[in-house]
Order: structure tokens, then sequence, then C-alpha cells
């Protein structure tokens, strides 16, 4: 059986449109999986559904979200956060929002191990200075004691990433996680993720609108709108031969700096029109 | 081709607030050091480098939102390093400016009309909604969105009301900065066509600020490569793709994803 296994999840705004339209999706153990689509497909949604942070205003009306053989929506509150804290982490978009502005950094790498799985506070600081030089910070001790403002962009996304990989978790969700920095930055981050994603063998979840990095850090992908999956294929099978018009559309909308020539075509309305029909007789089914 | 601007030996610094004492002024902070270069009219300029690099400065010294600390700035033959806003007010409809995020940078109470006829008004130039219409006619949006707010606008969308703002008053330039960023590929690729063709229609000269190497070979003619405030390469967008000189074209080159499984990156 799969290590993450969501079955016919629906989401809706409390009282109202739908979000995510019966997704299904699986994850192996050390898969990485891409989540594409544009803003508005509900790509960032499946993320927060799994870690149970969705918003207040969003529910999840029916499905299953098995993650290690136990469905997630039947645990009660308390058992499911600890579940979810053991087995699965988030590599958040903007490292800044995420990290605590008035607390070192130390602490808050810590903090998880130390409150929730119950760790030592010794054991606890001495895995936090292994993480920082897996994420090759050269300078554990001063960064340690930093408070997130003083650090670069590209070092708050490197704590993030080694406080997600601390307690050793089996699933990842990076969401974005390098669209908010440089391009020779984001080099640097996906390779430090691609590394340690192998070398700890963990699954990954990969919520992104590029691409491109898709094409470098995925094995497979799912591809979604409005809420629905359009496409699921593998990496090597997505790019050479894409099955769905909408996957082909946003392959001719991306621009490729080897190829001046190509013009950049914007998804054509006859192809999102019929996604949005496919959309609404969902719908028509969900209600029916 | 005549010059539209002459830029040499540009620097800017600003007051660099986080070590400012007590008392006294804050040290400065460079952030120009020493740029020189010309925009003919006509060209589509990519200004690109990391974070940090200046070019937003750069951009914004060249609409005079930023006084330079030395060197001069020449447009259309007229000196406007310091020229004080009494005199650019009169200039500021020959240059013009779209913002990365058409969200923070359209008035939420105000309909789209009022947003296109702002500038219009300020310039004391025809802002009649027939006007506005034509306006929202170039940039391909139904006239009755004039009477939208911008939070019913799509991102796109929104980014086109940015775009008409600019066009009505025929500026002879624009500075667009990082204008696509916030977008998805397909909203992108509508805005990259339609300023193309905007370009070309109303002979207007552009700079257009971005990270996306992709991006700038599709639309510009010419790229200038900055890094840390200094120009590292200055060439025609072929040469640049083709033969990037300077160690750090290279790598930004090498930096960008393509989305293709085949190619060795990681």
């Amino acid at each position: 059986m799969s290590f993450l296994s969501i079955r016919n999840l629906s989401v809706q705004l409390k009282g109202g449109q739908r979000l995510l339209r019966s997704v299904s999706l699986d994850v192996q153990p050390g898969e990485v999986r891409g989540l594409v689509g544009e803003s508005g497909a509900g790509k960032s949604m499946i993320g927060k559904a799994i870690l149970g942070t969705l918003p207040q205003a969003v529910e999840v009306v029916s499905g299953e979200i098995w993650l290690d053989g136990v469905d997630l929506l039947t645990l009660p509150p308390r058992p499911r956060r600890r579940r979810i804290g053991a087995l699965a982490a988030l590599i958040p978009q903007d490292p800044l929002t995420a990290l605590n502005p008035s607390r070192r950094v130390g602490p808050q790498i810590t903090g998880r191990l130390i409150d929730i799985l119950g760790w030592k506070r010794p054991e606890a600081e001495a895995r936090a200075r292994e993480l920082l030089a897996e994420v090759q910070i050269d300078v554990v001790e001063r960064v340690l004691r930093c408070y997130p403002h003083e650090l670069s962009g590209g070092m708050r996304q490197r704590i993030l990433i080694a406080s997600a990989f601390a307690a050793e978790p089996k699933l990842i969700i990076a969401d974005e996680p390098t669209t908010a920095l440089d391009v020779t930055v984001q080099k640097q981050i996906l390779r430090l993720i691609a590394g340690m994603q192998a070398h700890h063998n963990t699954a990954l979840l990969f919520v992104t609108h590029d691409l491109g990095v898709v094409s470098k850090v995925c094995q497979t992908l799912t591809v979604l709108y409005g809420g629905l999956v359009v496409e699921e294929a593998t990496v090597r099978g997505f790019f050479n031969a894409p099955q769905h018009a909408y996957s082909r559309a946003l392959l001719a909308a991306t621009p490729k700096y080897t190829d001046p020539d190509a013009s950049l075509l914007p998804v054509p309305d006859a192809v999102v029109q019929a996604l949005e029909a496919q959309v609404a007789a969902a719908d028509r089914a969900w209600h029916g | 081709m005549a010059e539209l601007y002459t830029v040499s030996d540009l620097h800017l610094s600003l007051p660099d607030m986080t070590r400012k004492p007590l008392l006294g002024a804050a040290p400065r902070l460079e952030i120009l050091k020493g740029l020189s270069f010309t925009i003919p009219s006509g060209e589509i300029l990519g200004i690109v480098g990391g974070s940090g690099s200046g070019k937003s400065t750069l951009g914004r010294a060249l609409i005079r939102l930023l006084e330079p600390t030395a060197g001069s700035i020449s447009f259309a033959g007229l000196d406007i390093t310091h020229l004080p806003e009494s005199r650019l007010r009169p200039l500021r409809c020959r240059f013009q400016m779209i913002f990365q995020d058409p969200m923070s940078s359209l008035n939420p109470r105000q309909q789209v009309a009022q947003i296109i006829a702002g500038p219009l008004g300020v310039q004391g130039l025809d802002h009649s909604p027939a006007r506005i219409a034509d306006a929202l006619d170039q940039v391909g949006l139904p006239r009755s969105f004039a009477q939208r707010y911008p939070h019913e606008l799509s991102g796109g969308q929104r980014q086109r009301i940015g775009i008409a703002r600019a066009i009505a008053l025929k500026p002879e330039f624009i500075l667009a900065d990082e204008i696509v960023s916030g977008l998805d590929v397909s909203s992108q690729a509508q805005i990259l066509n339609l300023l193309a063709g905007l370009v070309k229609d109303l002979g207007m000269t552009l700079a257009f600020i971005s990270h996306d190497l992709s991006v700038i070979r599709r639309l510009c003619t010419r790229v200038l490569v900055l890094q840390h405030g200094r120009i590292v390469e200055n060439a025609a967008t072929e040469q640049v793709f083709n033969y990037p000189q300077a160690e750090y074209t290279r790598e930004l080159l090498g930096s960008i994803p393509l989305p293709d499984p085949d190619q060795a990156w990681l």
C-alpha cells in the first residue's frame, strides 16, 4: 500500500464552493511527486489538508487521507496531530513568515523535537547542529544564535529544510519552497532538498507552478485545475508526451531561454472552457 | 537610432537605516557603483541580476523616483540627474512605470476608470470616458471593465490595467519592474505578447526588469546584467545567450531549470 493515499478528497469553503473536487492521489515511500497547476487549482490546499492546517473557513467534506496505513480523518484531533507530527513535515514558501522573528533560530529547530516528540534538550541540540551541517551551513554555532532577520533568504530556507528533516519524517510537503528565492540560490536549495530526500529516502510532495523545477526534482506529477486532477504521469512521460490538452497548453506557455523563436501561447480559451465544463459536471454529479 | 537615455558613471547611495546610530546620520550604503550605458529609442532593454544587485534601484533612478548621488542621466537630450520635482512633473508623462504587484499598485477604492484617469488628470490631458475606453481596448479588456474595482479582476487582468494606466499617457519610455513574476504561465504569456505588440505599435522604448532569463530572451533586444551594483555584461540578447562573456552571466544561465527531464542540471 502507498505511504500516502488520498481517496476522493473534497474540501469546501464552509457552506460554499468546493475547492478540491474528489481528488485521489498516491505517494509511495521515497517517491517525489510534483503537484502543479495555476493559482486557484488547489495544489497548496492538498498539502494543508494532509497536515491538518486548512484555514478556518475551509472544511473537509468527504474522502480519506491514509498516512502509513491509518485514515487521518477518522482519528480524534489529538492523536491525529501526534501522528502527523511524527510522520510528516512542511517546507513552507516564505521562510521569513514561517520563522518567529522574536526568537533565535536554534530554539525554533529544537522546539518541535522537544515539545512534540519529547526529546531531551541536549540530544535535540546535538541533532540541530548535525542538521545545520547537513544543509551546508558552516558557521553552525553562530547561526543557531541568530535571529531570522540577520540571515539571508537562502540561509533561512536552509534552516527550514533542516527543521523539516529534524524528526526524520517519512513525508515532506514542500509548498513552493524556492519561489521567493533568486535563481542561483534556487538551484542550491533544490540540490539540497533533492540530496536530503535521497539520503533519508523521504517521500516528497512538491507543490510548484514551475514546470522547469518539476522536471528536475520530481519522478511523478499530478496536474490540477480547479480542484480536479487533470493528469497523472511520470515526469518523463509528461514532458515527452503530455496526454491532456491542458498539460500541452501549460508546456506551450512556459518560456525556454534556449529556444528564442518559440512563441509563447497562452492556454487557449477552448481548453479552459472544456475544463470549466468538466468542473461543472463534477459539481452536478456531487450535488446530484 | 537616437539615444533616448544616456547614463554615465551613475552612482547612487541610500542611508543604511539598520546601522543608524541613535544620534547623527546613518552611514551610506552604496547601491549603484558607476554605471554607464545608453538606451537607444525603440529598444527593449532587459535588466537582470540577483536580488540586491541594484536592478530596481537603477530603474527608479531612470525615471527619477530616486535622485542619483553622482554621475548623470540624460533623457532625450535633457539632463534630468538633479532636476527638482517641479521641473520633473511636466516630464513625467514621457516616462512611466508598470509595477510588480498589481494588487498593491492599484487603489482598491477606485474603479478602473478612475485609476486610468488619475495620471491623465494630473498631467492636464484628456481623461474623458472615450479616452479610458481607448486605453482598455489597447490592452484587450472589455470597455465594461471601467466600472469594476481591482478586487473583481484576476491577476492578469489587473496587470493589464497597470499597463493601460501607463500607456494612456503615450509615454516615450516605460519601466516594467518584474511585472510578470506574480503571474501564472498562461497570464504571463498573454502579458508578454501584449507588451511586445504595444511597444512595436506605439514605438515606445521599454526597460524590462526581471530575474527570469527565459522571459528576457523572449522579449528583449538587449540585455544588461547587473551584479552588486555594477554592470557585468551589456550586449545584444543573442550575444548574451549564445556567447555569455561574464562568469556571472554563465552562472545565471546555468541556474535556469528548463522544462526538460533530460537536461542534466542538479
